[in-house]
Parts: C-alpha cells; structure tokens; sequence
C-alpha cells in the first residue's frame, strides 16, 4: 500500500518551481519496549512534579523558561514564543547547490522522499539533473511551526531531502597528535595500509542485517511460548604480542581466506 | 538523549569496546558528537517554581522509582512479556563488545540518507599505539571502514573513519530500515524532455557555490529566542534563579569541553589516571587555566562574559567559564 504524503510543498530553485509530495523514508520496524510498573505492569507514564510538595503540574499550567547564564533562567509567556515562530509556508526553497563532499556526514539527521504532484517531468528533470552534476541542495523550509535545513540529493532517480542537524549542533574535535614515542613507524603504517587495501569492496548496504533484532524476537517469541532459548557465547580471541606480528598474521589469514574464493 | 542525560551524570563514555582490525585490537571509548540545542529550557510550575520529570504507574497513579520499572514488549492479546537487562546482553556477546573493521570502502560511497549519528572515538586502555596507526592509515587511505555493533540494546551498522588524528564513528540505518520508492508508492522513473532537464541544470548552475555557506546551518530559532532572553534579563523581567544539581550542569559542559580533553590525555601529555573518563575532566580543568598565560585565565565568569558579550560571540549565555576562555582565545 502506498504511504501517505506528510505534506504538498513547492520545491523552489531561483523561478522555478516543482510541486512536490513529502514522504517518510525511515520504517521503524524495531521492537520497542514499553516501561511498565513492576508489580502489576502497567504501563508508567511521565509528569512535571514540584519538587517540594511531590505534586504533578497539568501541562496547561506549565511555563518555560530559557537559560541564559548558570543557573539563572527567563520565563518566557506563550505569546513571546508565538512571536519567534517562524511563518508557516508552503515553499521548500533550495538556497544554495554545493558539491557533495562540501556537505559533512555528521550533519545528516534523517531522510524524506519527495515526490511529484502534478509536474512529473520537472520533477525527473531536476533529480536527473542534480545526480548529472552530483551535487546536493541545501534547501530550508517551515513545517508545523519549525524551520528546517536539508540537504536535496538525486538517488535512484528520485528525490531525497535530508534534514540536516545545526552547525551549533554538533562538537567540533580539532586536530590531536600521538606524542613521537607513541607514533606508528613506517613498516607497520605500511602493513596497515596492505591490509586495509586486501579489505577494500564497494559498499553494499545490503551486505549487513540487524542480527541482534532477529535475535531478539527469537527470543520473544520463545519467552512468551515459555521456552528459554540460549545464543553462542563470545569467543576469545587470540592476539599476538607486537603490532607488526599482529598485522602479519592478519594479512596472511586474509590472503588465505581470498584464495579460497570466499569474500570476509 | 533526555533519559540518558538523566541516567549518566558524569561525563563517561556512551559506549566502550574494542575496534578490531584483522587480529589487531584497538580499545576504545565512544562520545557523542552531537549535544542538546543550545537553548536550555526548563519547566516551571505556575509560581514559576523549576519542576522535575517523575514517573507513575498509570493505574494506582502511584510515583515510581527506577527499581519500580521493568521492561515489557506488547504481545499481540495485550499482554507483556518482560524482559531483564540481562537477557538483552546475552544476546549479542561479542557484537557488545566489538566493531569488527571487516570492510573498507571510499567514503563517498556511503549513502547519505543511511547516516544517522557522530561519535568520537578516543582511545581507552594502555596503549595508545594501535588506536594511532588505525588512525593515521585510515585518514592517508581516505577510506571508511563499514561494521555492525550492538550499543545500549539496539545493532547498529557504522562507519569509522579517521580526521585530524582521531577517529570517528557515524551510525547509519541499515538498508532494511529505509522504504523503497515503491513502498512510498511513487509513480516510475521517466525521462524528462530535454529542455526540462536544461532548465533544470540551468537553474542548479545559477545555484551553485564552491563552498557551503555555513550560516544557512544556524540555528535561528534558538538565537532569537536567547536574544529575547537576555533582553529580558537586561531589563530584569521575569528572571528566576535556579540552584542546579552539579550534575546537571557538569553534563551540560561535558559534552562540549570533554572529548578534547579525554582525546588529548589519552594521547599523551598529562599522566594517566586510574578513572578514565571522570580523571579526564578534573584533570583538563586546572590544565585547561594554566595553560594559556593571558589575563582570561584569572577572570571570572562574569568578567569573560562581559567581554564575549563585547565581542558580539554568538551562544555566550549558554557557555562554562572554560568554553568562554575557549571561545575568547578563538576569537582573539
């Protein structure tokens, strides 16, 4: 059955427009598990409690307040809130087209499609043109009340948003080096480099599977037949003692596993 | 992240394991890369009182403490069936354990919409040499290395990667997380008329830029919103003082402040310390004073925020005393 559409927007590029259906990419088919009270299972639910008389507060009575020093705090009215709201609009409007090694890994937060509403060809023609010159968007929009950065990117033929996470957002780790008795010499940077080449493939997303949710509902579907089910224990691994020997010894157990036609 | 900041409030690591790269073992510590906005709000009742988040039983309404909860997954009748930490680690031993390097590929191989969140690797147990030479191979390689690992109860599918001299990790979904386009249910690929693509190609070329404009990153929502604040605490309305547990406010800052400096202690430096993590932060603190000679050093708190006010530094209120020095030196 098709998904049904979060949203209609206009994708903009300077004149143009393309009117576009937003779609949810991510399908939660995790187990989730709820929190529940121990002695008769029910179900726990979560409440705003003044510390001093242990009472909840109702969520109409609650007021926010914005940090601006330690410890110290501004209460802020709904209506000063309101004020700050962005404005609602029906525009995704590509601000700027970079190339994509220009956009970090560390940025991306979470995939949408977008899909065509009423102009098909303009829609194929931008996602054709955007993988042609393999380049990525950066679009910024309003939806329910929140401003969003993303990053608009062809794949399959289709047309993929992102949304990105704030610059502000994310911890910026700044160039560190190993003291000189701690740095790798030569031979063992040269045996890594071998190793890591005798390791190399294209990326195939399909190659990995969540072992641990099938292992999972395995075992849920055991416990609730009343079984007890038991998985293979870790298995130690033995180590040789130098850097280089281990490096070696990883090379030649590769090269053995190549020759027998059998990829890692 | 609401419950996990609750549950650690000591900057340690998210998660601790070894990399493995053939029979080579690297032991390792895993951080966040990413912190909480940097707009700290909080609840308060109507008397503007700060108010706490508990939790209750649905049923007798009666306050629960953490011994009270367990763990259930909904059977299909609407029964649960719980289950114990325990059970969940035994799952997946050696995965808990492990991020087995198995496969290399070039970075920009990986598909974006598969990313999903940035740790940094720092390097945890005796010797650091192994961690360095992952790193610096890795980073000449220009390649990631793609593994599945099991952290806090869920597998994830990652890929590591080496910048700068550290490393670092992004989760990703796995394939079978993302819908295809036929799940969403659009309509086939058809090629466009040549002039629709010209246009098009026209339209991104008008667009394009050598270089990301990194204001169109800003969070400007968060920035208006302090903006408003600070005024209002100028004028003195509606300003509330909140003792914070130190907890709290060491988790605030831990997660700006402290991978560089469990990165730059493990790498040598400062001596080590028998609480990794913890040793780290208290170690970086008189560390962190001493090192610059200059006047911010002795300021307080007050003196380094009427001076980062001064220069217009965007995101001061929210800021330690070290990350005003931090940003204060940055800025000249």
């Amino acid at each position: 059955m098709a998904a049904r559409a979060m949203w209609k927007a206009d994708l903009s590029l300077g004149e143009i427009k393309v009117p576009v259906k937003l779609y949810a990419a991510v399908e939660d088919a995790r187990i989730h598990f709820r929190l529940l009270h121990a002695a008769d299972h029910a179900p726990v639910k979560q409440q705003m409690v003044d510390p001093e008389t242990e009472q909840p507060v109702a969520s109409e009575e609650l007021k926010k307040a914005v940090g601006v020093d330690r410890g110290v705090y501004v209460v802020l009215t709904d209506e000063e809130q309101a004020a700050l709201a962005p404005k609602p609009s029906r525009l995704i409007s590509v601000e700027e087209v970079v190339a994509a090694s220009a956009v970090d890994e560390r940025w991306f937060d979470r995939p949408y499609y977008l899909g065509p509403d009423g102009d098909d060809e303009g829609y194929f023609a931008l996602a054709e043109a955007l993988k042609k010159r393999e380049a990525i968007g950066i679009a910024r929009w309003v939806l329910r009340n929140k401003r969003y950065v993303g990053a608009l990117q062809a794949s399959g033929g289709y047309l993929l948003l992102d949304t990105l996470r704030y610059a502000q957002e994310i911890v910026e780790v700044t160039a560190v080096k190993p003291s000189a008795n701690r740095s790798p010499d030569k031979r063992e940077i040269a045996l890594a480099e071998q190793l890591i080449g005798a390791l190399e493939d294209r990326f195939d997303a399909n190659e990995f599977r969540d072992e641990y949710q099938e292992q999972l509902k395995t075992m849920l579907a055991a416990k609730a037949a009343g079984k007890v089910v038991r998985f293979p224990k870790a298995v130690k691994r033995e180590q040789p003692d130098s850097l280089v020997a281990s490096l070696q010894a990883s090379l030649k157990a590769r090269r053995k596993e190549a020759s027998h036609g059998r990829r890692a | 992240m609401a419950e996990e900041r609750d549950a650690a409030p000591n900057p340690r690591a998210f998660w601790s394991g070894t990399l493995t790269f053939g029979l080579v073992s690297v032991p390792v510590d895993l951080y966040p890369a990413v912190r909480s906005r940097r707009t700290a709000l909080r609840m308060l009742g109507p008397d503007h009182q700060p108010l706490v988040r508990r939790f209750f039983c649905s049923v007798d309404l009666k306050p629960l403490g953490q011994d009270d909860i367990v763990r259930g997954y909904e059977n299909d009748d609407g029964s649960f069936t719980i289950v114990a930490d325990e059970e969940l680690d035994a799952l997946a031993p050696r995965k808990s354990r492990d991020i087995d390097l198995r496969r290399f590929v070039k970075r920009d191989e990986i598909p974006r919409q598969l990313l999903e969140r940035p740790y940094v690797l720092a390097p945890a147990g005796e010797s650091t040499k192994a961690y360095h030479l992952l790193a610096e191979t890795m980073e000449r390689s220009g390649k990631a290395g793609i593994a599945t690992f099991v952290m806090r109860g869920k597998e994830y599918l990652a890929a590591i990667f080496a910048e700068r001299g550290s490393l670092r990790a992004v989760t990703m979904r796995f394939q079978s997380e993302l819908r295809t386009p036929d799940d969403v249910g659009l309509p086939g690929v058809v090629r466009a008329p040549a002039e629709r693509r010209q246009e098009m190609e026209r339209a991104l070329a008008e667009l394009t830029e050598d270089e990301l404009d990194l204001k169109l990153l800003d969070d400007e929502y968060a920035s208006a919103l302090l903006e408003l604040a600070e005024a209002k605490r100028d004028a003195g309305r509606d300003v509330i003082e909140i003792e914070e547990a130190p907890a709290e406010d060491e988790q605030e800052s831990a997660d700006v402040i402290d991978i560089m400096a469990v990165l730059k202690e493990r790498m040598g430096g400062a001596a080590r310390r028998p609480a990794r993590a913890q040793g780290a932060r208290s170690a970086e603190k008189p560390a962190a004073t001493r090192a610059g000679d200059d006047a911010l050093a002795d300021m307080s708190r007050k003196e380094l925020y009427e001076r980062a006010k001064k220069l217009g530094l965007p995101g001061r209120s929210g800021m330690s005393r070290e990350a005003l020095i931090a940003a204060l030196r940055k800025a000249g």
